[in-house]
């Protein structure tokens, strides 16, 4: 089994690790660094639990090859709450109970963050187009779409208070 | 969090929209679920299953996985020889195959080694012999006279059969106006919940004890069946059941798995980790069986129900699970809805060799319930009355009893309708919708719980425990399973609520064998119900204990002291002690308290003396009523949700976020049986074993849903609450179909409605309608 010396940044930190050529980047974050929260959820780009950003685009990372990821940034569930505030769409998937039992929720979260990054006032259409890819059995969707509309709302609302 | 501010009134917990008490753990990826979980040292656990679907296992040699290096156990039938199933009466099912393989897929041999990749190579090594023997992949095949038994002791490969009848159904028929009679199939589906199945499974070696953390709804069967079929003291076994990524029914039951990561962990002397894939996980199953159900429905001129005569033939699978119940349920849960004065129910569980099905949200009424709404809808139109009329001619009058001894005390479906009616703006826009869209109604309902357990041991139905001590911190302490519901946030409201107490004065610790109470489960909507009862009875004892102390203090009967919340006062005096005084005068007497509450449904809710009585019993029944509004492309066959309406009387609402979230969630759940679900086999072997093939609503194509939440009190049930998780599920699939006979004049009696059954359906109609009119226009010429 060929190893290989892995130069990447995992949530703000400079890493090297030696990771085999077949090694996943979901059992790279979870089974080497002990990222649990990116999830499995089945058997390879079906259901988009195990969506991470890469370079701030969101990635499968379950069929992702960890080593196709040299020099890039990954971020995953655990960066999103800073300085012990959960991040505007922590909150809202909490409290508007986009969550229910969780699984699909860091992926939908990370899904999610990647379309705040790009297009910071979504329209619904926006919002479905970019979650379309993650499965929820749960919800129905109809409080994830809440969520995002209620994190865009408050991201908007600091944005224009700042300026 | 600081400590709660000294409050001067009860602190309301219910009725408020409560985010869930673990929520932050889920939005922030810190919920641990099985996988999760760090074991450095675990094995990793490997199953061999079969690649027939039915065979006779004439070799099966181990000897070269077992000499592999890095295997450290290789388990097969031969080291379990205890059947196991959820049911007492009907375990038939070994955690690994004896002598036979009845569905393909089924588990055979499993190892445990030091990698994934060992794991593998050591399966690859395992030598097994199959003689095939004859399969049969639908009820029909299975029950012809010359079919092999899959089950010596189960003659003509029926599971259960069931023929019940209450009222004079003859007679009912006889005095209605309009009988009409339909028959229905409906595909297999699936529960397909986000997480994977997996179980962690440690052995205690010096101590001959088992510790099991599984994917659990219900960890208690887990115990019992671990014990019966490891043959261990059940007391030197601890099952854990962590953060679990939905449910749905799939995990009621103890799963082979579960069991065989036991056997595993203790044959190698380790901890053993066992992941399933996603398609095992599909071939693990025990979902929705197919079925296809005859339905005859008379009624009165002016719509009332007057008899009914229904047959449902299920295909179960390969083993017994919880077949029996579910075609009990079908026959039970026809009534408790509208009025039936006469009513025969027969119904089969058919064994054939596909994996086993079993429980699945909405359990064993969704098929009868959309054959009965669809032949209402019908059956009004032809009567000239609309789909809310025929309803409304049946409702119940509670506090009554059905004719098959099911109890409804409290009942909102008149209100229900009332919601949808309105909400929907049916009147005004019915008739005047653009071509091609639609409208269609149903109702649906659910039990609170089935009112006996499946384990009649005489215990209380429910126990809740609170520990509270010297830091004025409350533990709550259950076995209910949190499986995404929110049950822990709502036992944890229901205890807050009577001690007038902040949410954040407690902490919920849920299901570890070890500290916190047994219970019964997560299944048939328990949970609230019951458990709900035993946190409110577990909190008044508390609450008394801390009156009796404050009482003591003021040298007054315990009756003059009143508990407000953060403080105790005397009602006649202005004396008043803060709720960190009166918990350390509590503490005085016997330290740290410990407080238990139970409870169990009232006798008169049990049901009746009739083999089976005992299921759909229940102690309260939730209502449901539901307009869909839909747009079908006659072109290419497809069916777009436009829009639901919803109204649920789930009782006193205890956290209305939450009974929005299961009512949504549940009404998505028929919407994906309703069009799209259904898994598929090619002589047994599962096809569609994955999220391509079978195919669940994405966000895409997933409609608004509109929440009506009705509060028709039980008088059972904890703060007259009821269940939220269920009953709007089968109410979906006839709405829909009831609204694409509206938008198309098509009725289809086959689920799912894709777009190639519903183009198949269009292209008949236009035959039937060409050959109609040459017949005709031949007539004419013949006349001529």
């Amino acid at each position: 089994m060929t190893k290989r010396l892995l130069k990447i940044n995992v949530n703000g930190r400079d890493r090297e690790d030696a990771v085999a050529d077949h090694t996943l980047l979901l059992e790279y974050l979870r089974d080497q660094l002990g990222l649990t929260g990116t999830k499995r959820g089945c058997d390879g780009g079906e259901c988009g639990a195990c969506t991470v950003l890469v370079d701030g685009e969101p990635q499968l990372s379950c069929i992702t090859l960890a080593c196709r990821c040299e020099g890039k940034q990954i971020q995953t569930i655990e960066a999103l709450a800073q300085d012990g505030r959960l991040s505007a769409l922590q909150t809202a998937f909490n409290e508007k109970l986009g969550t229910q039992c969780g699984f699909c929720t860091p992926g939908m979260v990370m899904a999610a963050q990647a379309l705040l990054l790009r297009q910071p006032n979504p329209s619904e259409d926006e919002i479905r187009d970019a979650l379309s890819g993650n499965l929820c059995r749960c919800t129905g969707y109809v409080k994830i779409i809440e969520s995002v509309q209620a994190a865009a709302a408050r991201l908007s609302h600091h944005a224009g208070a700042a300026a | 969090m600081s400590t709660p501010l000294p409050a001067t009134a009860m602190q309301a917990s219910v009725g408020v929209r409560q985010p869930l008490i673990d929520g932050v753990e889920k939005v922030t990826g810190r919920a641990l679920y099985t996988a999760d979980l760090s074991a450095r040292d675990a094995l990793v656990g490997a199953i061999l299953r079969s690649p027939l679907a039915h065979a006779r296992i004439t070799r099966l040699d181990v000897s070269r996985a077992r000499a592999l290096p890095g295997v450290h156990a290789v388990i097969t039938g031969d080291d379990c020889d205890v059947p196991f199933g959820v049911i007492p009466i009907a375990q038939n099912e070994f955690p690994l195959a004896r002598e036979r393989v009845r569905y393909c897929g089924e588990p055979v041999a499993a190892v445990a080694a030091i990698d994934a990749a060992t794991a593998r190579a050591a399966l690859a090594l395992i030598e097994l012999d199959l003689e095939p023997l004859p399969a049969y992949f639908d009820a029909a095949s299975a029950r012809a006279a010359d079919a092999m038994l899959l089950h010596d002791d189960q003659p003509g490969n029926i599971a259960r059969d069931v023929d019940q009848t209450f009222g004079d159904v003859a007679g009912g028929f006889e005095a209605a106006d309009l009988v009409l009679e339909e028959n229905f199939h409906y595909a297999e589906v699936t529960h397909a919940m986000m997480e994977p199945d997996a179980s962690l499974a440690s052995w205690d070696a010096e101590r001959g004890r088992l510790t099991l953390h599984t994917v659990s709804q219900v960890p208690y069967y887990g115990h019992l069946l671990l014990a019966q079929c490891m043959k261990m003291d059940a007391a030197q076994i601890r099952v854990v059941k962590p953060f679990v990524g939905g449910g749905f029914g799939h995990r009621t039951e103890t799963l082979n798995f579960e069991i065989i990561a036991g056997l595993l962990a203790r044959a190698a002397s380790a901890t053993v980790k066992l992941e399933l894939s996603r398609e095992d996980t599909f071939i693990v199953h025990r979902g929705r069986p197919e079925a296809d159900v005859r339905l005859k429905i008379g009624l009165s001129s002016s719509g009332i129900i007057k008899a009914v005569d229904c047959e449902v033939v299920q295909r179960g699978g390969a083993y017994s699970g919880y077949g029996l119940v579910t075609i009990l349920y079908a026959g039970a849960l026809l009534h408790a809805l509208y009025q039936l004065p006469a009513c025969r129910y027969f119904g089969l569980r058919v064994y054939t060799n596909t994996p086993p099905n079993g429980a699945m949200r909405g359990h064993g009424s969704v098929h009868v319930r959309h054959a009965f709404e669809s032949m209402l809808d019908v059956m009004a139109e032809r009567l000239g009355l609309d789909p809310f009329q025929v309803r409304r001619a049946n409702l119940l009058r509670p506090p009554m009893r059905t004719i098959n001894d099911l109890q409804v005390n409290s009942y909102g479906l008149g209100e229900c309708l009332d919601r949808v009616q309105a909400a929907s703006g049916w009147n005004a826009r019915y008739a005047q919708l653009p071509k091609g869209h639609g409208l269609g109604l149903a109702c649906s309902h659910y039990a609170s719980g089935s009112a006996k357990p499946v384990h009649w041991s005489g215990e209380p139905h429910a126990v809740v425990s609170l520990k509270l001590d010297f830091d004025g911190g409350i533990t709550v302490l259950t076995g209910a399973a949190d499986i995404g519901q929110g049950s822990s946030t709502l036992i944890a409201q229901a205890v807050a609520e009577v001690l007038g107490l902040s949410m954040a004065r407690l902490r919920v610790l849920a299901n570890d064998s070890a500290f916190t109470p047994k219970d019964n489960g997560s299944y048939s909507s328990r949970v609230s119900f019951m458990v709900g009862n035993a946190a409110i009875n577990a909190a008044t004892a508390l609450r008394q204990l801390l009156i009796e102390a404050a009482a003591r203090k003021f040298a007054v009967s315990s009756e003059q002291v009143e508990c407000l919340g953060e403080s105790y006062g005397v009602t006649t005096t202005d004396q008043v002690l803060s709720y960190k005084e009166v918990v350390t005068l509590a503490l005085q007497r016997s330290g740290t308290l410990m407080v238990t509450g139970h409870w169990s449904t009232p006798r008169e809710t049990q049901g009746g003396k009739f083999r089976g009585a005992a299921v759909g019993t229940s102690a309260g029944y939730s209502y449901s009523a539901q307009v869909v509004e839909v747009a079908v492309d006659e072109e290419t066959g497809e069916v777009k949700v436009v829009k639901v309406w919803v109204a649920h009387d789930c009782g006193r609402a205890i956290n209305p976020l939450a009974v929005e979230g299961q009512v949504q969630g549940s009404v998505w759940m028929g919407m994906g049986q309703a069009l799209c679900e259904q898994t598929q086999y090619h002589q047994g072997l599962h096809q569609s074993a994955n999220f391509l093939g079978y195919s669940i609503p994405t966000i895409a194509e997933s409609p608004p849903i509109e929440v009506h939440i009705v509060e028709a009190a039980d008088p059972n049930g904890p703060f007259g609450a009821k269940e939220a998780g269920e009953g709007s599920l089968a109410g979906f699939l006839p709405a829909l179909t009831n609204a694409i006979a509206h938008a198309t004049g098509l009725r289809l009696h086959q689920l799912p409605a894709s777009p190639e059954h519903i183009l198949d359906a269009l292209v008949q109609r236009r035959r039937a309608q060409k050959l109609a009119a040459s017949k005709a226009t031949a007539l004419q010429k013949a006349q001529v």
